[in-house]
């Protein structure tokens, strides 16, 4: 008992005090600024993996990018990742940064369902569905729920069946193999219920968009509520997104 | 002349060096080398040349670190169904299934051809998922447990079918595939090193530093070229902090299985600072970005190195006490003891790898018996315990954190420099072979590569720990009660995605 005490103590206080300021340790991909110099964008567009960059502007699509920052290295002049981990969006087009865009992603309030803020800013329980994920985002939400990021103090948490759920987080590129299940999961969800789309890989189908495995047909019959690019997501992106989504508006 | 081929890891040979056998001398050689336990297939596949399919059988010898390689060539449209490794040596049968799966070849002799993953270009479209049959005993005094694909906790999906006495489990049958996103034929497809390197990303997402390592070392290996020792040193030195922060997190996954939340959270927030360093060295808590064939974007600086130190200094002391605390409480070693057990002939039987492996008596580990990167200089002798139970793996976890750190320190008074100046990637060479092997925290990847007469990749063949390992998890729970599976599935932690490519 008295050890278990001690390690308590020495553990001190582990969690982030405010989810909404913290500021990430080391080097880390978020949210890109992309500046007005000409470069060669023949080149820009090859280097990348997922067909992400598109020109007229210059512009790099937060639901395709892997955060592999190969741009940022071959044209540091042209292409800079910030640390602002704040990328979610509750429109697809917002995702995509153009060249001189430095303002913060924000969620557009006009499109936000007025029962989401109704039923769920009090208390949001989600049903995860990995499709096709990859398990880093899948580790990274279990994170969310750890004793630094603690998410369940904001009343989010996962939940084991979608008959308790309020919504479901998918990940992955959702593969044939799992269209059924998914379907089926989102049908045993109460109403009113929310769609995440958490990481690259569910928004766009990531590097495996072409594959000839997957069947993306479920995300074209509903709206989706909110999308979280990373790949994987990271915790606070998640986190200030679903917050911002369920907060009440006035 | 030889009927084989003995190559070291990550060497690259002609294709047409492999001696090209009938089947009945191909299936002599390779059913015989399996009869010497330290010999193990490390990968066996096939792919297509005109009419005929290739088989190529790759045999790693633990003792000498040779790699045996030896193909055949067969028809697919076979009146005669071939014989059967597996009828001789149970750890082909996920090969073969594979390849019954994939090609429709039929074999003789194999208990059980069981579909792998009902990947998208299986010979037989009318066997799906949603109406695969599952193995069922007819019995007034048994029933079935069905669990999955989507489980209740925030993990993959695959479904589980206990068939049950009362509260005992008698048989579990694991059905994977839900994850299959065709990442093999993604390879072929995808012309861009920089593509096919984020693919060996996502293979598995928790094991990035494995795939990409096993995946860049191929590479260059099949570009003839030789990395930089700060290259190597990356990639050890990622493999390291990948097992030490995948074992810290699955110590805490174990402790939330029997409900003792103070190791959940203890074990669960030391995680945090090593997937954290991953972010600061390379900007992805995951370590992706991280590893790339032929140049680093992020060279690791003496800044890292003295944040490094003082890391493993903070979690060495915090570990240590709640590890004392935890293998000393009666009432989690009770859950933890003789629970989900398998034993050493099962071990082999099957061909185990990794973990695994090394928790039922056998020493096999690539560290150690196929050396890659800097293993060499680090001497690595693998942990090896002999009870085959929950806790051993629980027990293995912690002597490979504490000598995952001993060589993290290590490797860290010695930092390479960095080459400014390194010599460009060529195009992988043409009509050649590679093999791959590196030891992830789960086990044994191996990548195979085959390139065609103008050095584009014909085959790309990825092999998961998982696939081996799978079946311990479905004998191991046997005679278990089913409310211990979820400890014995976390024991093991294989991978979903891995198995299901």
């Amino acid at each position: 008992m008295l050890d278990n005490i001690k390690i308590l103590f020495r553990q001190g206080k582990q969690y982030i005090p405010d989810v909404t300021k913290a500021e990430l340790p080391g080097i880390f991909r978020g949210r890109p600024e992309i500046s007005n110099e000409t470069i060669d964008t023949a080149a820009l567009i090859d280097l990348c993996p997922t067909g992400a960059i598109d020109l007229n502007p210059v512009s790099i699509d937060l639901g395709k990018c892997t955060f592999c920052g190969e741009c940022a290295f071959s044209f540091p002049s042209k292409v800079k990742f910030t640390k602002d981990y704040k990328i979610a969006a509750n429109q697809r087009e917002d995702l995509i940064i153009k060249a001189g865009e430095t303002e913060a992603i924000t969620l557009n309030p006009d499109l936000i369902r007025k029962e989401i803020a109704k039923y769920f800013s009090g208390s949001l329980k989600l049903r995860q569905v990995s499709a096709g994920g990859d398990n880093s985002c899948e580790l990274e939400l279990n994170a969310c729920g750890n004793v630094n990021f603690d998410m369940g103090r904001f009343g989010i948490e996962f939940v084991a069946s979608p008959r308790h759920a309020d919504g479901i987080v998918i990940t992955g590129p959702i593969t044939e193999n799992m269209a059924v299940p998914l379907q089926i999961c989102y049908d045993a969800v109460p109403d009113p219920k929310i769609i995440i789309l958490a990481g690259t890989d569910a928004i766009s189908g990531g590097i495996f968009s072409d594959s000839p495995a997957l069947n993306r047909t479920f995300l074209s019959k509903y709206k989706i509520d909110l999308y979280v690019p990373g790949n994987p997501i990271h915790p606070l992106t998640f986190i200030n997104g679903v917050m911002d989504l369920i907060k009440k508006r006035k | 002349m030889s009927n084989y081929i003995a190559i070291k890891n990550n060497q690259t040979i002609p294709v047409q060096n492999i001696p090209v056998l009938d089947y009945e001398d191909f299936f002599a050689l390779n059913t015989g080398l399996i009869q010497h336990e330290e010999n193990h297939c490390v990968s066996y596949f096939g792919y297509r040349i005109q009419d005929k399919l290739k088989l190529t059988c790759c045999m790693a010898n633990d003792t000498d670190g040779n790699i045996l390689i030896s193909s055949c060539e067969i028809k697919t449209n076979a009146r005669e169904p071939y014989p059967s490794f597996t009828a001789h040596h149970l750890s082909f049968h996920f090969f073969e299934r594979e390849l019954h799966e994939n090609f429709g070849i039929n074999y003789a002799g194999h208990p059980w051809l069981k579909p792998v993953r009902f990947s998208f270009d299986r010979t037989n479209k009318d066997s799906r998922i949603e109406n695969y049959p599952f193995y069922q005993i007819k019995s007034e005094e048994l029933h079935e447990v069905g669990v999955g694909p989507i489980h209740a906790g925030v993990i993959e999906p695959g479904h589980f079918r206990f068939i049950c006495n009362g509260e005992q489990i008698l048989h579990l049958e694991i059905q994977l595939g839900y994850q299959h996103r065709g990442i093999e034929q993604l390879f072929l497809n995808k012309k861009k090193l920089l593509q096919r390197t984020t693919l060996a990303e996502s293979i598995a997402g928790d094991t990035v530093a494995g795939h990409t390592t096993t995946f860049v070392n191929l590479w260059e290996s099949l570009c003839n070229y030789q990395a930089d020792e700060d290259l190597q040193f990356a990639r050890t030195l990622a493999l390291e902090l990948e097992r030490l922060a995948i074992h810290t997190g699955d110590l805490s996954a174990i402790c939330t299985d029997i409900a003792y939340q103070l190791g959940s959270s203890v074990f669960g927030r030391l995680r945090t600072p090593l997937i954290n360093f991953f972010q600061i060295w390379c900007g992805n808590r995951l370590g992706k970005g991280l590893i790339r064939a032929g140049k680093s974007n992020f060279y690791f600086t003496e800044g890292l190195r003295k944040q490094l130190e003082q890391l493993l200094d903070a979690y060495e002391n915090d570990y240590g006490q709640m590890w004392e605390e935890f293998h000393t409480l009666p009432s989690a070693l009770a859950r933890l003891e003789k629970t989900g057990v398998v034993t050493r002939e099962q071990a082999i039987a099957i061909g185990l790898v990794g973990m695994a492996a090394k928790t039922s008596g056998i020493r096999r580990d690539v560290r150690a018996t196929h050396v890659h990167d800097l293993y060499g200089q680090l001497n690595h002798q693998p942990v090896v315990k002999h009870h085959g139970d929950v806790y051993s793996r629980a027990h293995l976890r912690n002597k490979e954190i504490r000598q995952s750190m001993g060589y993290i320190r290590k490797m860290l008074q010695n930092i390479p420099q960095e080459n400014k100046n390194r010599r460009p990637l060529s195009s992988p060479q043409p009509a050649s072979f590679t093999l791959s092997l590196a030891e992830g925290w789960r086990g044994e990847i191996c990548h195979c590569a085959v390139t065609d007469k103008d050095g584009e990749l014909m085959h790309y063949k990825i092999k998961d720990p998982s696939m081996h390992n799978w079946l311990a998890l479905a004998l191991a729970v046997r005679n278990n009660e089913i409310s211990d599976f979820p400890i014995c599935n976390k024991s093991f932690d294989l991978s979903y995605c891995g198995h299901d490519l």
